[in-house]
């Protein structure tokens, strides 16, 4: 550790010896944590790691059960996130706290309008010049007038940013900022936070996604089991120890890549037309896995839905097996054989208050059903069987999914797809959120799935992880299917310009 | 399942023990006597929460499927005139009494079609038929008490088999029966799955609208039964009955645990909570409690029996 190196530099902020017990579970247990004025400190560690509760923590959402937070070297106490708040902390979460049928304006000033005077009658002119002024220092040109429900994910992100500077905050968390946001929206974001480390704000950042650490942070610290485990300067550490430090053992390799023998067709699609799908032509083999890239709405989560029954298509053919079909609901294209791992597993996957077991069970009840009623030993056995292969982390298999963490959630909708024994499954974005070794997991089990003979669609934005575990991949641009590129030709420069509707040959040729 | 409301059933035992203290009296030879707890009167006041047990039991899968029916009532009202009707035109008693349960099940089948394809919200779609039901009940009576009802189907609500009275046997058999259904049958769990998760659910291949469908067309079913028995039970067809039902049926559920937001709840819950009303209500009576202050203790208990259910859960 060389942390010498820099001597001058005082601490903004120090959390010491932080520890938090829950009921079973040790969340913190004497974590260390330093924020210098103007760096960008990148927080990393597994779902579970304690990085969450150790910024609940920082915003006085929680109490600590014994260690100090200083700020400027002066101990304080938080007892509520207004106390946090007061102190100059900001906090950004992956869901965000905008109210959504309020302008941008308004959630920027909310709980601090400026009033005509010593009226209350809120001052709307000086409202929007406040607010602009957050926004342009930004560099960024989003109208104050707009309705929050209005805006894309990244335009709410900065909005949420510009309500955190108006409150002059001097340390801003942001866990996991990227998780929805396309390359571009990526690359502005990363401007924004340039600008504001220029003004000496300290940042706290959370990603999964380590190519981002090495883009934006100046030091790290990762946490393991709610421990402290290694500090240092970004430029300091490689991808594979940082694998190393937060999973506690060696990864061979990020994408376990297994050599597949592509088997008959098992999905056909000619001339399909659907909503903004135009004219799609393509073929799915047993036995591989077809990775499908493009922007932000370029039409693949809308593809997956018409195979899947949700939308129904204006013309064209689908194939499954050879075989003419229609799909006009979930549950058809289920009975036929298709899965869909939905895209935002909180909201379209699980049912939060039911428990491991009801939710792996939900999409094939059928199969634990006698009679009338539901076999629950038939279903428990299913349950354990999944829980044990998949190695979920749970207590058992009565816990409501609630209170799993996002990897073993992933894990749960997984053995709800595997347990439907589906011939081909389609996963939307299946590993945004969730950490390395989990993620290791479920490319083993995509690989296995693909060798048994599935049929396997993998919709994904992390590039590096579609060429990483995909034989071929699709690439879509505004609702037409621009290429099919093979693993061995597929790199990001030539995905990059056919998702962006560029000519390969114009570029290579 | 049952330990995680506690709460409702401390709430019951409190409310029994101290009814049978402030009821009872010691005899000069030291007998005990209590006007509140004793086989007829106990009786005699589940006789006469059953039918809005029976409704609160039929209301609970709608409201655990994340919607709420606000016409019970007034389909009690439409069924049991409609029956009453029947009988007085010289209708068999079986033919009259399915009518009136079929009445029922068409009202809430109305309801879920206008749920599921006009995607009305719940809470306007069931008002609509409040009121349509209630008028139809009217018009069908001109407001008139329908009298002489044959004294064999008075027999069916006023009388009892094995001393057990008939709509208590009845609420029992129902109670069991939808309790199964939502336990233990793939549809119930699919009813569960919607209120936690609408959009999850259709994703995991559950036929949401369908599901819909079942559940009003089930709680009407359950209004329609709760109709014929009042009818039997008071012998009387009248379009007001069931009047404001609707508010007593949603909160035994809600106090029994059923949660408004969708995804939770469980009929042993509705029937506890059903007891609570019920038996506070013949407690406030037996202790000559003046029928204003009976409202406003009972909008108390409403309360302090959530809030109670909230602190002990977890």
């Amino acid at each position: 550790m060389k942390r010498g190196s820099i001597k001058t530099v005082t601490s903004l902020l120090q959390m010491q010896n932080i520890r938090k017990q829950y009921p079973g579970v040790l969340a913190l247990s004497d974590v260390n944590f330093d924020l210098r004025a103007g760096e960008v400190h990148c927080l990393l560690g597994e779902n579970g790691a304690g990085k969450s509760t150790l910024m609940k923590v920082l915003s006085g959402a929680i109490k600590k059960d014994s260690g100090t937070i200083l700020i400027d070297g002066k101990e304080v106490e938080f007892h509520s996130p207004a106390d946090s708040q007061k102190a100059g902390i900001g906090m950004i979460y992956q869901d965000f706290k905008l109210v959504p049928e309020l302008t941008v304006a308004e959630n920027i000033l909310l709980g601090n309008e400026p009033t005509k005077g010593k009226s209350p009658f809120v001052d709307f002119k000086k409202m929007n010049e406040i607010a602009r002024t957050s926004l342009t220092q930004l560099g960024e040109e989003i109208p104050t007038t707009a309705i929050v429900s209005s805006l894309s994910v990244a335009q709410r992100q900065i909005v949420e940013i510009a309500k955190a500077i108006s409150k002059k905050v001097r340390i801003l968390a942001m866990d996991e900022p990227s998780a929805a946001l396309t390359e571009n929206e990526l690359k502005n974001l990363f401007a924004v936070i340039k600008k504001l480390k220029q003004d000496s704000v300290g940042i706290i950042y959370i990603s999964h996604r380590l190519e981002e650490i090495f883009e934006i942070g100046d030091r790290l610290t990762v946490l393991r089991d709610g421990k402290y485990i290694h500090s240092c300067n970004v430029a300091e550490s490689d991808r594979r120890s940082l694998v190393r430090w937060m999973v506690g053992r060696e990864l061979e390799q990020e994408y376990p890549k297994i050599e597949l023998k592509r088997g008959e067709e098992i999905l056909r699609i000619e001339n399909l037309n659907a909503g903004i799908l135009k004219d799609i032509n393509l073929n799915v083999y047993r036995g591989e896995i077809l990775g499908f890239s493009g922007l932000v709405g370029a039409g693949r989560s809308e593809f997956a839905r018409v195979i899947f029954g949700a939308d129904r298509k204006e013309s064209g053919f689908i194939y499954l097996e050879g075989k003419e079909i229609y799909p006009k609901s979930p549950r058809e294209a289920i009975d036929l054989g298709i899965g869909l791992l939905t895209e935002d597993r909180n909201k379209y996957g699980l049912i939060m208050q039911m428990n491991v077991r009801e939710n792996i069970s939900l999409s094939n009840l059928h199969d634990v059903v006698k009679g009338f009623f539901i076999n629950r030993s038939k279903e428990n056995s299913v349950a354990d069987k999944f829980t044990n292969d998949l190695r979920i982390k749970t207590p058992s298999i009565e816990q409501e999914v609630e209170n799993l963490s996002g990897g073993n959630r992933q894990k749960v909708v997984l053995a709800r797809w595997l347990f439907t024994k589906s011939k081909l499954l389609i996963f939307d974005e299946p590993t945004v959120g969730i950490d390395v070794g989990v993620k290791y997991e479920i490319y083993n089990l995509i690989n296995q799935l693909a060798k048994d003979g599935v049929g396997v669609i993998v919709i994904s934005s992390d590039l590096p992880e579609l060429l990483g575990i995909s034989d071929r991949i699709a690439v879509m641009c505004e609702g037409k299917l621009t290429g099919v590129l093979s693993r061995s030709e597929a790199t990001q420069e030539k995905i990059m310009t056919l998702a962006t509707g560029g000519n390969l040959e114009a570029t290579h040729g | 399942m049952k330990s995680k409301h506690l709460g409702i059933w401390l709430a019951l035992v409190v409310e029994v023990l101290l009814l049978t203290i402030l009821t009872s009296s010691f005899g000069s030879d030291g007998s005990f006597e209590s006007t509140f707890l004793n086989w007829s009167n106990i009786s005699q006041v589940i006789r006469a929460l059953s039918f809005i047990a029976i409704m609160a039991i039929g209301v609970a899968p709608v409201i655990i499927s994340g919607g709420i029916d606000l016409s019970v009532g007034s389909i009690l009202g439409f069924s049991g005139v409609v029956t009453a009707v029947l009988l007085n035109n010289g209708i068999d008693i079986f033919s009259a009494s399915i009518a009136g349960l079929v009445v029922g099940l068409l009202s809430g089948f109305v309801n879920g079609i206008l749920v599921t394809e006009t995607k009305l919200p719940p809470f306007i779609a069931t008002l609509g038929m409040m009121s349509i039901a209630r008028g139809l009940a009217f018009a069908l009576t001109g407001g008139e008490t329908i009298r002489n009802l044959p004294p064999e189907f008075i027999a069916v609500g006023q009388g009892a088999i094995l001393d057990i009275p008939i709509p208590i046997l009845i609420l029992i058999i129902f109670a069991v029966a939808i309790g199964y259904f939502l336990k233990a049958t793939k549809w119930g769990r699919y009813i569960y799955a919607i209120g936690g998760n609408e959009e999850a659910s259709y994703f995991s291949g559950v036929n949401v609208g369908r599901m819909k469908i079942l559940v009003y067309t089930l709680c009407g079913l359950a209004a329609g039964i709760a109709g014929v028995l009042f009818t039997a039970r008071f012998g009387v067809g009248q379009s007001t009955s069931g009047l404001g039902y609707e508010l007593d049926v949603i909160a035994a559920a809600v106090i029994g645990g059923v949660s408004l937001s969708g995804g939770r709840g469980s009929i042993i819950g509705v029937i506890v909570g059903s007891l609570l009303m019920g038996i506070l209500r013949n407690g406030l009576v037996l202790l000559n409690v003046s029928a204003y202050w009976q409202q406003v203790a009972i909008g108390l208990v409403i309360l302090l029996a959530v809030i109670l259910d909230r602190k002990t859960k977890r």
